[in-house]
Formats: structure tokens, C-alpha cells, sequence
């Protein structure tokens, strides 16, 4: 059975439809990439898959590990494994970013029936996963995302990534805004995170992320829609055709 | 000082029944202070009968009715609460780990046996100002009622005239106090309308340091009235942080003025963290009278049920090259209310003042209110001044990025409306003092946060 199974997904906002019937699977031990231009509805489908109730799911099911993922609640969908990496991650003045992660962190192994951890366990292992994606020390003594540079905030989600050890990653634009340097390590971290008993959904603009995450599949968001898939040269092909020879294909 | 003239002129009954207790006053308790003393006092009952208890007419009023407190029979605590407090019930007050001299309070009158003053440097005073109008008599008299001015303001005239007791603090020149000293005034009221107005005096000389916490709490079984007058005088190249903590019961009174007079390349930091009372009404005031000053002004205000927490600040950049930064964060919750109002003055000639002020509220229900409102005058040209205000709920956009990393919807909203109090308490410097606000306001808005979620 499928890690996530995504039915007939419609949802909108205020009435209007963005979202027009996905439907997707992936199984564990598989990276699929979702591309498509600006207002296809990529974010849309990253924040209804991680339970933000701005969007109005209308109709269709999505099956996350068996589970009804439609009616968990946001936190509830963290504490069962999926990870949103935000294209634009809040800064929160006055929470640390430490603190903030190690919370975080026991509240999801609280849910897993494991003990928490204390200050000097969860230190450890923050260090290790620092090292991962080149974090220096005093991003995590400042306040979450606070006055970080753009690709600090990239890392600084990848990093969260790694240490809250999640069963389905979406990663939503996280190449934009984004130097060829933090590319490269955001895309290292998210690599050497890929596992057999996992999978990522990557949301990307461009080609240029798949060049560093090989997907093994990849979809075309238009207007609500999937209306291609195909391996990882299908991503090759978009960069090469642009989006538009697509816009008068059926539905997949 | 104007001659005094005898207040029998007859005013509304709130008015009269201050005048009858000033009479009461001056046969008792009055007594024992020097004649320029008793002068001093006539001048400020015959000016508060002139001014009469504010109303919302008033523009500084207009959001802070004070009725309740006009209406009350209010009598002055002329002697010390007759229940005896012990060194355990003041310990709780303290602050853990601050070290250093506490001055205890109680009903505005000063207490030694409830008080440390630890070994201080040569030149130093630290006491009761009442003790002081005869030990330090000149020293006082030069001080005391030139920087707060009691003819514009009731409340502040009504202390002259009944102030019983308070701090007298004095650095000399250039002394470094390192340890911070801790005035701690408990409300000891076992009737309705026990009134202390404590009357504080912090002379800083040139070049000297020091750091003051003014705390306000309650023991007792009734409400009581707090009208509080804090003068401070900080000398050329002076250094001083003043933080005032007012945690007085729910249902008492809380009316005070700080009021610093900043002289040339001074540094003034105070911080003003109001929880407690029905109505506390702060008027946090201060003059720059040279160039070179730096000046921060803090505030923090959470109000619950039918609170009402009331910040009423004057910068006035009187000499040029002057800067002053406030910065409040107000949280009201129940249906409690907030003011704040923020006014700036740049004199003329102040030229190169910088001048910031920013309020930032945040209701955690739908009854809560507040009134915010900056006031800059400005009658230089060569100026930077900045103001903003925010009133608003806690950022959705942040609460989801927390609950998407599995942090449940209340604690979410718990840690991001402890952070917003936080960014005011990490400006405290004396970080005793700091870190156990910061688990008081905790558990305060730990506690805040449930009753919103029912």
C-alpha cells in the first residue's frame, strides 16, 4: 500500500477552486517532483497536504499510512510523520530556536510512546544534524527564523527536517531564493535524509533543484490539475519546452 | 514655592473628604515632619482642591475613568499596617539571587525590620526618605518635588500632601553601585480605601551607577490605593536602569508618575511591567536637560477580566543630540482594556533627536480593547522620529508553522504569546530580576491562555 494515496483532491479558497482533482500516489523509498508554473496550485496542494485551514478541501480523500489525513490536525500530521518545508518560513521573534525545535521534537517522540529527551541528548544530536547542513551555532541561539537571510531560513527548515526525522517530506520551493552554495547543501541534507522507509514530495519552479535531488517521478500542476507525468526527464523536457505545449492536455 | 493658602474652599464631596483627611493629617500624623515640609504639603492639597480627581473630559483621562477610585472613602494610611508581617511573608516578594539592599514598604511606610541594607560604598545613602528630611534635610529639600510637578496633576498633588514615607536613594560622584537595590512596597490594606502614597527620591551625581527595582504587591484582606511619586535625577555621564514591577491584588488601586530629569550624556533605562490592580494608571515622564542622552523606556502590560492598565509617557527632548527609544507590548485578555499614549516633544533647537516609539498590543479575546495613541510635537527640522502602533490577534501564519512541526494549537498560541512578552523582559539588565518575571508572565499567560480556550 501506498505511503500516500491522494484521490480525486479538490479544494479552494473564498469560493474559488484552485485545486481541481489530484490524484497521486508514492510509495516509501521514493522522491516525486511536482513542477508547474505560478498559480498552478503547487503550494496549495503542500499546505492542504500539511492541514492548513485556510484552504477548503471540497471534495476527495487522502490516505496517509491508513490513516484519514483530512481529519488530523495540523499537529497531528507532524506527530504521524509529514514534514512541510515552507517556501516562506515564519520568523518568530521572542522563540528560540533551540527551544522551538526541541519542543518540537518531544512532542512528536511523546506521540511515538518514547521518553523525552533532555537538554544535553537533544544538544547531541542537534550538533549532528548542524554539521549536516552547515549550520553555524548562533542560528540556533537566535530567534526562529528571525532577521534570517533567506538562505539561512532554507537550511534552517531542512534542519528541522533532520532532526524531527519525518516519514513524507513536501518540500515547497525550497530551491527558491536560494545561491548555487545553499542549493547544494540544502539538496546534500535532503539526500543523505532519503531512505527506504521514506519519501519526499519536492515542489519546484525549475529544473535546476532535480539536478542535485533526482526525482524518480515527476508531475505537471497546471490550472488544479496533473496533467503529465513521467521520470525524471520529463523535468528535463519542461526546462527545455516551458509549460505551455501542455496546457491542452487531458487530465492524468 | 507659592505662599499657601488654607484649602477651605468647598469642592464636589471627593474633593471635601481629602480635605477633611488632610485635617485629620495634619493634627496626626503630619506632625512629625520639618516645617518646609508641612509647607510642601499645604501647597499640594490646595492644589489637588484646585484640580479636583481628573474626569474622562480630561484629553490625559479620557480612556482611565477614575471614579471607582474618587468614590471611595479613602483614608490615608497614616501609620503602618497594625497586622505584623514577618521576614517569611515579605521572602516571597524577592527576588531570588539579586543580592544586594531591600528597602521594605509597607502601606508607604518605611520598614527596618523587614529590611537588608547590605555594606555600601563611601558617600552612598540608602533609607527612608521621611528619616532623611531630617538627617539629609538640605539634600531633600533640594530635590524633592522639582522634577514631578504637582500643579498639573491631582493624583501627583495629592501625594505631596499626604506622603508619609518612601526611598531616598544617593550615589555621589562617580560611585559605581553594583549591586541592584530593591524597593519593595507591600499594600498591607484590612479595609477598603487604606491609601499610601509612597514618595520616592533617586539622586544619581555625575558620573555615577546604579540600578533600582520598584516592586508593588499586596497582602492584606481589602483593596487598597497606591499613589505612587518616583522623582529621579540622573547627573551628567550617570547611568541608571529603574524597573517597576506592579503586581498589587486585583481589585486594588495602582495611580503612579516616575518622572527623571536627564542631565548631559546621561543614560536613563526604565522598565515598567504592570500585572496587578483594577486600575493602574502609569505616567512614565522624562526631560532631557542636556545633550548626549540616551534614554529607553519599556513597558509591559497583560490585563485580565475588567482590568484596566493605563501607560501615559512624556519624552521631551529639550536639548539637541538626545536619544529616546520606547518600546510597550501591551496583552489583554477578559475584557480588560489597555491605553497607551505616547507623547514626544522636540523643543526647539533639539536638533538631531532620535526619536522612536513603538506599541504593539495583542488581544487574546474579542472584549478586550485598547486605545493607543502616539503624540509627537516636534519644533526642530533636523529630526528623526519614528511611531507605530499595532493592535491585533496572534499571527495565524505563526501558529501553523508551529502545529505543522507538531506543537499542539494551545501551546503554540502559549509560546507565541510568551515570546511577545519576552521581547520586553530580555531588555531588563538585571537578570534576577529578568528571568523570574519572565516565569511569572509564564504561568500568568500559561493561565491566560487556557481561560481563552475555555
Amino acid at each position: 500500500m501506498a505511503l500516500l494515496e491522494i484521490r480525486n483532491l479538490c479544494a479552494g479558497i473564498a469560493g474559488k477552486q484552485i485545486l481541481k482533482g489530484i490524484n497521486l500516489s508514492i510509495n516509501t523509498g521514493e522522491v516525486h517532483a511536482i513542477m508547474g508554473p505560478n498559480g498552478s496550485g503547487k503550494s496549495t496542494l503542500s499546505q492542504v497536504l500539511a492541514g492548513r485551514k485556510t484552504f477548503e478541501v471540497t471534495s476527495g480523500e487522502v490516505i496517509y499510512n491508513g490513516l484519514n489525513l483530512l481529519e488530523l490536525e495540523p499537529e497531528e500530521r507532524a506527530h504521524e510523520g509529514i514534514f512541510l518545508a515552507f517556501q516562506y518560513p515564519v520568523e518568530i521573534p521572542g522563540v528560540n530556536n533551540t527551544y522551538f525545535l526541541k519542543a518540537a521534537y518531544n512532542e512528536v517522540r511523546k506521540h511515538r510512546g518514547e521518553p523525552e529527551v533532555d537538554a544535553m541528548d537533544f544538544l547531541a544530536l542537534v550538533k549532528e544534524k548542524m554539521k549536516l547542513l552547515h549550520i553555524q551555532q548562533d542560528l540556533m541561539n537566535r530567534p526562529l527564523n528571525e532577521g534570517f537571510s533567506g538562505g539561512e531560513k532554507k537550511r534552517n527548515e531542512i534542519f528541522q527536517m533532520a532532526v524531527l526525522d519525518p516519514k513524507l517530506a513536501i518540500l515547497d520551493e525550497t530551491d527558491s531564493g536560494l545561491d548555487i552554495d545553499a542549493l547544494r547543501d540544502v539538496a546534500d541534507g535532503v539526500n543523505k535524509l532519503r531512505r527506504p522507509d521514506n519519501a519526499a514530495l519536492v515542489i519546484t519552479h525549475y529544473q535546476r533543484l532535480l539536478n542535485y535531488i533526482v526525482p524518480d517521478f515527476v508531475h505537471v500542476l497546471l490550472n488544479g490539475c496533473i496533467v503529465k507525468s513521467g521520470g525524471k526527464e520529463l523535468a528535463l523536457e519542461l526546462e527545455e519546452k516551458g509549460y505551455d505545449w501542455l496546457a491542452g492536455q487531458p487530465r492524468v | 514655592m507659592t505662599t499657601t493658602t488654607s484649602p477651605t474652599k468647598p469642592g464636589p464631596a471627593d474633593v471635601q473628604a481629602q480635605l477633611a483627611a488632610f485635617g485629620a493629617f495634619e493634627k496626626d500624623g503630619a506632625r512629625r515632619f520639618p516645617a518646609w515640609v508641612t509647607e510642601l504639603r499645604r501647597t499640594g492639597i490646595a492644589r489637588f482642591a484646585a484640580l479636583g480627581f481628573p474626569t474622562p473630559r480630561l484629553e490625559d483621562w479620557k480612556y482611565t475613568n477614575v471614579a471607582p477610585i474618587s468614590q471611595l472613602p479613602f483614608k490615608p494610611a497614616v501609620k503602618p499596617s497594625l497586622v505584623a508581617l514577618t521576614a517569611t511573608d515579605v521572602a516571597r516578594f524577592a527576588f531570588a539571587g539579586l543580592g544586594g539592599s531591600r528597602l521594605v514598604f509597607v502601606n508607604g511606610h518605611f520598614t527596618p525590620k523587614l529590611s537588608t541594607i547590605s555594606k555600601l560604598s563611601r558617600g552612598v545613602k540608602l533609607g527612608s526618605l521621611a528619616a532623611a528630611m531630617d538627617s539629609d534635610s538640605d539634600l531633600v529639600k533640594q530635590h524633592l518635588g522639582r522634577y514631578a510637578s504637582a500643579n498639573d496633576q491631582a493624583f501627583r498633588a495629592l501625594n505631596v500632601a499626604f506622603f508619609a514615607d518612601g526611598a531616598l536613594i544617593y550615589v555621589p560622584k562617580g560611585v559605581v553601585v553594583e549591586e541592584p537595590v530593591h524597593l519593595l512596597f507591600i499594600g498591607s490594606a484590612d479595609e477598603d480605601g487604606t491609601a499610601a502614597h509612597p514618595r520616592n527620591l533617586i539622586v544619581a551625581e555625575a558620573g555615577s551607577q546604579i540600578k533600582v527595582i520598584e516592586s508593588y504587591v499586596s497582602v492584606g484582606s481589602a483593596a487598597g490605593f497606591t499613589n505612587a511619586v518616583t522623582e529621579i535625577a540622573v547627573g551628567e555621564g550617570a547611568n541608571v536602569e529603574h524597573c517597576k514591577f506592579q503586581n498589587e491584588r486585583p481589585d486594588a488601586f495602582h495611580i503612579a508618575t516616575i518622572q527623571s530629569s536627564l542631565a548631559r550624556d546621561s543614560r536613563f533605562t526604565s522598565h515598567s511591567i504592570s500585572v496587578g490592580a483594577q486600575i493602574a494608571r502609569h505616567d512614565i515622564n522624562t526631560v532631557m536637560t542636556g545633550e548626549g542622552v540616551e534614554c529607553v523606556l519599556n513597558g509591559l502590560y497583560v490585563a485580565s477580566d475588567s482590568q484596566l492598565v493605563d501607560h501615559h509617557m512624556i519624552v521631551d527632548h529639550a536639548q539637541p543630540r538626545c536619544a529616546s527609544h520606547e518600546f510597550f507590548h501591551g496583552i489583554l485578555g477578559g475584557a480588560s482594556r489597555g491605553v497607551f499614549n505616547g507623547k514626544i516633544f522636540v523643543r526647539p533647537g533639539a536638533q538631531q533627536t532620535d526619536a522612536k516609539q513603538t506599541n504593539r498590543n495583542l488581544l487574546l479575546t474579542d472584549d478586550a480593547t485598547v486605545d493607543t495613541k502616539p503624540q509627537l510635537e516636534i519644533f526642530a527640522d533636523d529630526v528623526k522620529c519614528t511611531h507605530g502602533a499595532t493592535v491585533g490577534r496572534l499571527d495565524e501564519d505563526a501558529i501553523f508553522y508551529l502545529r505543522s512541526r507538531g506543537i499542539a494549537h494551545n501551546a503554540a498560541r502559549r509560546m507565541l504569546t510568551q515570546a511577545f512578552a519576552s521581547n520586553i523582559l530580555a531588555r531588563i539588565g538585571i537578570e534576577p530580576v529578568r528571568k523570574q518575571l519572565d516565569e511569572f508572565l509564564q504561568s500568568r499567560l500559561g493561565a491566560e491562555i487556557r481561560a481563552v480556550e475555555g
